[in-house]
């Protein structure tokens, strides 16, 4: 992590991550030496939950983790004077590719998401609060912990918080490194035990989420976000950030203060705070100097894999909710940009892409599981030289149909698998054909089908009958 | 009621229960595929193949609006002025890719797949499959794997997960669980748990593909070239729904036939491969009368003693000792006149039909055992014609079968210790005949005390029933007549053997343990020799024409109260009874157990 102070946006000063360069920032003194948990103990004795609640609806906070659903309104779905228990999910199962402000918050300002998930979880009702941890994220583990043992020991946490009579417990659950855990309803599936397959909705987990109960999931940058709106304003919020749309009123803008992840091809990569609306160049440029040894960049993954390719000349777009749509992106997603130089082939990003996807697919709706499956043994077959130009055309009508854009599969991981290969093909597809011709100067105008079998080639291998 | 819009066509559907989209378009004739969604399991929505076009009508201006995406149909309820479209190019792209996808790594073995036929994987390519295979996948490895009662071919799962939510929702047993992830999933078992409870035989059934395969009937018939009849398994006083599956009158298979009232979609394995004794070699085929010859000369005219002569007669009486060869009941012939009861004698059914009402009426005080396993007709016919030998005859309800104690699934299936189908309707019978209440032990100590001097009983048991001891109870009878299914020490007592036919061979009805009575037709002809019970029966009487369970039921139904509401139309269902429990009133009450 290359702390650069000197460049700001709009001169703009950091809140989210503030604390991040602060030695020893992640103990419960130093959180507090600089005006830690004030926030809570005002809020717990000025404010009821529901002015929360308006609070942060008037925001306008959209989810941090990837969809970009306005809390406030999935706060508001939960019903009216439930007698309990409501349940409070922080989803921490950052395993988008690419993408890692999560742990960045976790490991080095760990109060500040559990001041977040306090709050929230007084907002909400809710009596229980887990952490759904990643499992590679060990340091975040163990410093997440030594948090929560402090906020317990001074009163944070527990029965009867601060004398205000609510309370809150709060418990890691760490995941066993699947990224479908990271879809809210996977995520609630795995903390009770079961694999992680995500539900069908409706019902929708604020009225029958865990342990069939009134649930809230959200991302922890969403839960640190709820903790400067109440700290700050909502004027402060809104002064940040994508205004909405005036023409399209269902868009409920793009305020606030975003981390950035930058990584790739990049001389400084790293988390970057900044406010919403930041644009590719800017990112890169600014914050990242550059892309790394002088060479231009050739495409951008704007915010996780899942969200496709930007090609080098929509590096203007604006990082904010909206904008990386009109470039034909799934959306801003994490925020967590990988920037890929002009030497990468695009055939690898792809193959990479559909490996990930393919391997990650929970299995559980058809398209998903065989069609990610069936992308990847195109793409590979692809890169062994053996590629036709039909099978590009085959993995873009694979890619159109999966997902729950189309309607086709449960969650959205199939839109994540098929943002990749929609975006590379119909952006670089030059490359990729000159690429079958060059590898596969016999056959990269054969039409007809591959046969799946060759008797001959030993290829298939009649396994072992019990 | 809700009004919902199928394809265009308006048609009304129930308020409750809640249907959803694919049960709604079934009513109006509209068939939406599906592989996941089972109506007697929770909804998965994973299989995708339901996919459908939805949108609603508003109710003042009658403007339909769409939703952009398509939903399955498992998980949409159909609510008023939701409009269902099945036939749209998007449905049908739909449709045709998850059956593309379904087929990358399916093996096609359906040359050698037991579901070929009745596969929906197969049916729903023809329907809605792509022509073409596109994919260079290869398809599969072959494999097949013991999960304990059931066997899985690995390969051609599709992953639709019914036969998991089974073990979890209805046997509660959890045995089977999906392993790995993506397109590596499979199904399987946790090592040293296999899947071993009674209700296992349904996930074969519930499997749309050829995954779970059956160990009993696993490569025994192709499945069209069967028929399937409806049925009521015998196996215990439930009385399931099933569907018996036969080739050129053999039983091959036996499967749950859907019915709310009484079994809803499933079956015990102890019902399901319960038929094999119908197929049994030891079973009895010819009717048999002790001695070389009639008592009574004037009698004996015509009696047709002569050996069959077939292979089998000899171990069809394998097991009653001391009863000659055929070739040796030739010999016994030529002895005509002189007695020898250590002997049998074959008897054509045409001469038995003249000699039982004599030697009936000879023996004096009759009785009659109506075994539980006869059908409702069965039973009274018996009786009537016992009772028109001997207008005292006692009728009585013969040995239940019980042990165990009922084995009860968590969302109430239960199998029954009381291993027969039909003491209710049987016993009702009996009570109709007697008026008063006279059990299985009454009967003995009557013979016992030369109350009763000659004996019917009726069988029909699949195993054995008697013992040696209990069979010496009847030794006092001068007369007694066995119809069964198997030689047992009562059949060695007996004064005439008759072999019975077993249950699936005989037409009739059944009541079960909660007075629901159904009707069902005979699937299959007995063996060489048996005559159904029925018509025997039928000719003793000396009924014209033929017996027909059906018309049969409506004499029961206008002579005894508790049938009486089988007396209209009996629907596949069946038909509840407990109504004229109440309207029997007090003074039959208490008389059947």
């Amino acid at each position: 992590m290359a702390p650069d102070r000197g460049v700001t946006v709009a001169q703009y000063e950091p809140v989210l991550s503030a604390n991040f360069h602060k030695p020893d920032g992640h103990t419960l003194a130093v959180y507090q030496a600089g005006g830690g948990y004030d926030t809570l103990r005002k809020t717990l004795k000025e404010k009821s939950p529901k002015e929360i609640v308006e609070l942060v609806r008037a925001s306008n906070l959209r989810g941090r983790g990837g969809a970009g659903f306005p809390t406030g309104l999935k706060w508001s779905f939960l019903p009216e004077n439930h007698p309990g228990p409501i349940y409070l999910c922080v989803n921490a199962d950052e395993s988008e590719p690419g993408t890692f402000v999560n742990r960045v918050q976790m490991e080095r300002d760990p109060h500040q998401v559990l001041e977040g998930i306090i709050l929230s979880g007084y907002a909400t009702r809710a009596g229980t609060a887990y952490i759904y941890l990643r499992y590679e994220y060990p340091l975040c583990f163990k410093r997440l912990q030594q948090a929560i043992d402090e906020a317990y020991a001074a009163g944070y946490l527990g029965k009867n918080i601060l004398g205000s009579g609510y309370s809150l417990d709060v418990y890691i659950h760490r995941g066993a490194a699947a990224y479908v855990c990271g879809e809210e309803t996977g995520l609630i599936e795995s903390i009770e035990g079961r694999r992680a397959w995500p539900r069908i909705k409706p019902p929708f987990p604020a009225v029958e989420g865990l342990f069939r109960k009134p649930t809230v999931v959200n991302n922890v940058e969403t839960l640190s976000c709820v903790k400067h709106i109440v700290e700050r304003g909502v004027d402060w919020f809104k002064s940040l950030g994508t205004p909405a749309d005036p023409n399209d009123p269902r868009d409920p803008g793009s305020y606030g203060p975003k981390l950035y992840g930058l990584s790739g091809h990049v001389s400084r990569p790293g988390c970057y705070e900044a406010p919403l609306g930041l644009t590719a160049r800017e990112l890169i440029d600014e914050f990242g100097g550059g892309v790394w040894g002088g060479r231009k960049p050739k495409a951008v993954v704007p915010g996780g894999l899942s969200t496709g390719v930007m090609s080098a000349d929509e590096l203007d777009t604006p990082l904010d909710f909206s904008a990386p749509m009109k470039v034909d992106c799934l959306g801003l997603g994490t925020g967590c940009a990988v920037v890929l130089d002009e030497t990468y082939s695009m055939v690898d990003f792809l193959l990479g892409s559909c490996r990930f996807f393919a391997h990650e697919s929970c299995g559980q709706c058809t398209p998903c599981r065989e069609g990610t499956h069936w992308a990847l043994q195109m793409v590979r077959r692809i890169k062994a030289g053996h590629g036709r130009l039909t099978d590009l055309d085959l993995l873009l009508e694979i890619a159109d149909n999966i997902g729950i854009l189309p309607g086709t599969t449960i969650c959205g991981l199939a839109d994540g698998a098929a943002w990749p290969i929609k975006n590379a093909i119909r952006k670089f597809r030059g490359e990729f054909e000159d690429y079958i011709r060059r590898t596969n100067a016999g056959g990269w105008m054969v039409t007809e089908p591959v046969p799946a079998l060759e008797a001959d080639s030993g290829q298939w291998t009649v396994g072992s009958c019990q | 009621m809700p009004t919902v819009i199928v394809n265009g066509k308006e048609i009304q559907i129930p308020e409750r229960p809640r249907l959803n989209c694919i049960q709604a378009a079934e009513r109006a004739g509209v068939e939406i595929p599906h592989y996941c969604y089972h109506p007697g399991l929770s909804v998965a929505g994973n299989c995708r193949m339901c996919l459908v076009e939805v949108g609603t009508r508003d109710p003042k201006t009658g403007k339909i609006t769409m939703q952009p995406k398509l939903v399955p149909g498992c998980n949409t309820p159909a609510v008023e002025g939701t409009v269902i479209v099945t036939q749209s190019e998007k449905v049908r792209q739909a449709q045709a890719m998850v059956e593309e996808g379904l087929l990358l790594r399916h093996p096609i073995d359906c040359p050698i797949c037991d579901k070929a036929g009745e596969c929906l994987l197969q049916d729903y390519y023809f329907q809605y499959g792509q022509k073409e295979r596109r994919a260079d996948v290869k398809p599969f490895t072959s494999r097949r794997r013991d999960l304990g009662d059931v066997t899985l071919f690995v390969d051609r799962c599709i992953l639709c997960t019914r036969c998991v939510r089974f073990t979890r929702e209805i046997s509660g047993t959890k045995e089977l669980m999906v392993v790995n992830r993506g397109a590596h999933e499979e199904i399987d078992v946790v090592a040293g748990h296999p899947l071993r409870n009674n209700l296992s035989g349904n996930v074969v059934d519930l499997c749309p593909v050829g995954a779970l395969a059956d160990k009993d009937f696993l490569y025994q018939q192709r499945v069209w070239y069967m028929q399937s009849h409806p049925g009521v398994c015998t196996g215990c006083s439930t009385g399931c729904s099933i569907w018996i599956d036969e080739n050129q009158d053999r039983i091959y298979r036996l499967r749950p036939r859907d019915n709310p009232a009484v079994n809803q979609w499933w079956m015990c394995n102890e019902g399901r491969y319960g038929y094999h004794h119908v197929h049994d070699p030891r079973r009895l085929t010819r009717p048999l009368r002790r001695g070389t010859s009639l008592p009574s000369p004037d009698s004996g005219e015509g009696q047709g003693v002569r050996a069959s002569g077939s292979p089998g007669a000899a171990t069809n009486l394998r097991s009653v000792p001391g009863l000659p060869s055929s070739a040796e009941n030739t010999v016994g012939q030529a002895n005509r006149g002189t007695q020898d009861t250590t002997r049998w004698t074959d008897v054509e059914w045409s001469q038995l039909v003249k000699e039982l009402p004599e030697r009936l009426r000879e023996a004096g005080r009759l009785g009659v055992l109506l075994s539980p396993f006869l059908t409702v007709e069965e039973a009274y016919l018996l009786a009537t014609f016992i009772r028109s030998v001997d207008e005292n005859a006692v009728v009585a309800l013969g040995k239940i079968p019980r042990w165990g104690d009922d084995e009860r699934f968590p969302q109430g299936f239960t199998v029954r210790a009381e291993k027969c189908p039909n003491r209710r309707g049987v016993g009702k019978v009996a009570a109709y005949f007697m008026q008063k209440w006279i059990s299985y032990e009454d009967v003995l100590s009557a013979v016992a005390a030369g109350e009763i001097e000659g004996l019917w009983v009726a069988g029909g048991y699949k195993t054995d029933w008697i013992d040696p001891a209990e069979a010496e109870q009847f030794h006092r009878l001068r007369l007694l007549v066995v119809q069964d299914l198997f030689p047992s020490p009562l059949t060695e007592r007996a004064t005439y053997q008759l072999p019975g036919a077993a249950w699936a061979e005989r037409e009739g009805s059944y009541v079960n343990h909660a007075d629901q009575l159904q009707i069902v037709p005979a699937a299959v002809r007995p063996p060489l020799g048996v005559r159904t019970e029925a018509s025997l029966y039928w000719e003793l009487l000396g009924r014209k024409g033929m017996f027909q369970a059906r018309k049969v039921l409506d004499e029961i139904a206008r002579e005894i109260i508790y049938f009486s509401a089988a007396i209209g139309p009996v629907p596949e269902t069946g038909i509840d009874l407990k109504s004229n429990l109440l309207a029997e009133g007090g003074e039959m009450q208490g008389l059947t157990a």
